[in-house]
């Protein structure tokens, strides 16, 4: 099971808004990071120096292969053995919500990253809700294929919650990008609206002061 | 499979005084060796490859016409393998102390004419590559493109990497660790107690007696295989299997399947291996620990310049993942260039000697792309 969503179709957006918003030469580290496409993409067209850390073998290899460095590990057991502040960006992508831990991987994130980027798709899109209306069952969508049984995606969370999370937690949101199937929204502050019709997010964030 | 063919042994044989760790300065030493593929003009497309505790300078290809069985690392190594021979220039050495050509305590003293003995001197894992670099100083070699090995290997790379920062571009470690850990140490304890309680092991002096210890030896090679396996390749290999039998024979005679391949294994390596060897090389594995010997793991690895690819196998308790993870922690936080990859295996520590089709994979990619690929510097 590929259990990162890596196949879904909103894939490329996302992948080439996250490339948009890192600056030239960063020092990059991706959770999770799967196949490597995301890493690969930044250091052709941003120059990043880049590394990955992952939890399957298979996709290790696939990193391997393209000539990323890659550790294989458990980004549920942290990030000790980083440094505070030691890269540009941290980035989650598409991962948040398959986590076991989300709040402690998120202070990590944030305690390694000056800046940490977070996508993840948002759970009160209006069509889930609609679904969960109508069908009585847990939504599915094409970001969200999986039964709730055989679902990597644990703690799914909606645009509202981070907001609120980030508030919480003292964690400074920088840009918030919301994508619909056709449109790109952006915008900082908490807005109803994005919340019902955007189906991923992706935020910039860093710790407040 | 492509095969590098027919390959030979060489001998170089370093002039000067060798100073050890110990302190004690030591010569002649002659060093069994065995290259594969050619140097380049730059001197710059070597690969190092380390063998592990009882291994020998045959890494890849065949020792004649008729020899049925190639090198130890010969899935490896060769035209068109992961460690491309039309590539590069792959090298290999007996280690010092060891008995497949290099000096060792079964080697003649000059002075006295006479076997070392346990007049060897004691070395380390140090002592060990310093003697590997001045054999590739005698080929030209100007620097390693890399340099591999696992268990023991890997320790060796390892330092190679730390000793000589600015000839090594990038270092391949598999199944090994910074440090044995103390269970680790107990069984190589073990070994060499079995091999000192022989009788026949004279306090290392036999070499010209009819009964060697043999026995001493084989037990230690059969604790050894122990600790090469694990409890799912136990079960997969024998189970409880009987060996040519269907009932227990009510004696103490060989019953099981994995009895008789211990003490096979026994056997055949007494043909092939010293028992002071074993001795010295058990010792100096033992005494590595980065650790201790820089203060920190931090400090060991803070000044090497090369990429590190890192292999552990999940079932391997001897070097278990987690001390690869150390390594790739302490790697990581000196924000070094490294890849580390943990196979899924049911092999145990062996799996470095088996497990080819990953270890092809990711070894190949890594030296195909450590060049063009160049990260963090």
């Amino acid at each position: 099971m590929d259990n990162h969503y890596t196949q879904s179709k909103g894939l490329h957006v996302n992948y080439s808004l996250i490339s948009e918003m890192i600056e030239n030469g960063s020092k990059v580290l991706d959770l999770g990071c799967g196949n490597g496409y995301l890493l690969e993409l930044l250091k052709k067209t941003k120059n990043i120096i880049g590394n990955g850390i992952e939890i399957s073998q298979e996709q290790v290899i696939s990193c391997i292969e393209k000539g990323l460095s890659v550790i294989q590990g458990d980004i549920d057991e942290g990030l000790k053995q980083f440094a505070d502040k030691s890269y540009d960006y941290v980035i989650l992508n598409q991962t948040l919500q398959s986590v076991c831990n989300p709040e402690f991987v998120l202070d990590e994130m944030l305690r390694v990253g000056k800046k940490c980027i977070v996508s993840f798709p948002n759970f009160a899109y209006w069509r889930i809700r609609f679904r969960f209306f109508i069908t009585g069952n847990m939504p599915k969508s094409k970001v969200l294929p999986f039964e709730w049984y055989n679902t990597p995606n644990i703690h799914l969370l909606t645009i509202k919650d981070f907001f609120e999370y980030a508030q919480k937690h003292n964690i400074k949101i920088l840009q918030g990008i919301y994508t619909t199937r056709a449109t790109v929204r952006k915008g900082i502050q908490y807005n109803i609206f994005s919340n019902l019709l955007a189906e991923e997010v992706i935020f910039i964030i860093s710790n407040k002061n | 499979m492509n095969s590098i063919g027919i390959v030979k042994t060489q001998y170089y044989t370093i002039d000067e005084n060798i100073k050890l760790e110990s302190g004690v300065e030591f010569s002649p030493v002659t060093v069994a060796y065995e290259t594969y593929g050619t140097l380049n003009q730059n001197a710059d497309n070597a690969i190092l490859i380390i063998h592990a505790l009882t291994g020998d300078a045959h890494a890849a290809g065949y020792k004649s016409k008729d020899d049925k069985k190639a090198g130890w690392w010969d899935e490896l190594i060769g035209p068109d393998k992961p460690f491309d021979t039309n590539k590069y220039f792959v090298v290999c050495t007996n280690i010092f102390g060891g008995c497949s050509g290099t000096t060792g305590p079964s080697s003649i003293n000059p002075n006295t004419g006479k076997p070392y003995g346990i007049t060897f001197p004691v070395f380390t894992i140090e002592d060990t590559i310093k003697i590997q670099k001045k054999v590739l100083d005698y080929l030209g070699v100007k620097s390693l493109y890399s340099v591999a090995g696992g268990s023991m290997g890997g320790m060796q790379a390892m330092q190679f990497s730390i000793t000589y920062p600015d000839f090594v571009k990038s270092a391949i470690l598999i199944a090994t660790t910074s440090k044995l850990s103390p269970q680790a140490i107990a069984f190589n304890a073990v070994g060499r107690n079995s091999i000192i309680s022989d009788p026949a092991w004279n306090s290392g002096d036999y070499y010209d007696k009819e009964i060697k210890p043999d026995r001493g030896l084989s037990i230690a090679r059969m604790i050894g295989h122990i600790t090469y396996l694990c409890e799912e390749a136990m079960y997969n290999k024998f189970g409880r299997r009987l060996q040519n039998k269907e009932h227990y024979d009510f004696n103490f005679d060989i019953d099981f399947q994995v009895e008789s391949y211990l003490k096979h294994q026994g056997e055949i390596f007494v043909d092939r291996f010293d028992a002071n060897s074993y001795l010295y090389i058990t010792k100096a594995v033992d005494y590595f620990d980065l650790e201790n010997k820089y203060g920190s793991l931090e400090n060991a690895f803070k000044l090497t310049k090369s990429k590190f690819l890192i292999i552990s196998f999940d079932s391997d308790w001897l070097f278990p993942s987690s001390q690869a993870k150390e390594i790739v922690n302490t790697l990581m936080r000196l924000n070094k260039d490294v890849s580390y990859c943990e196979i899924k295996s049911p092999c145990g520590h062996d799996a470095f000697l088996l497990e080819y089709d990953v270890q092809s994979k990711i070894i190949g990619s890594f030296l195909n792309n450590h060049i063009k690929g160049d990260n963090n510097g």
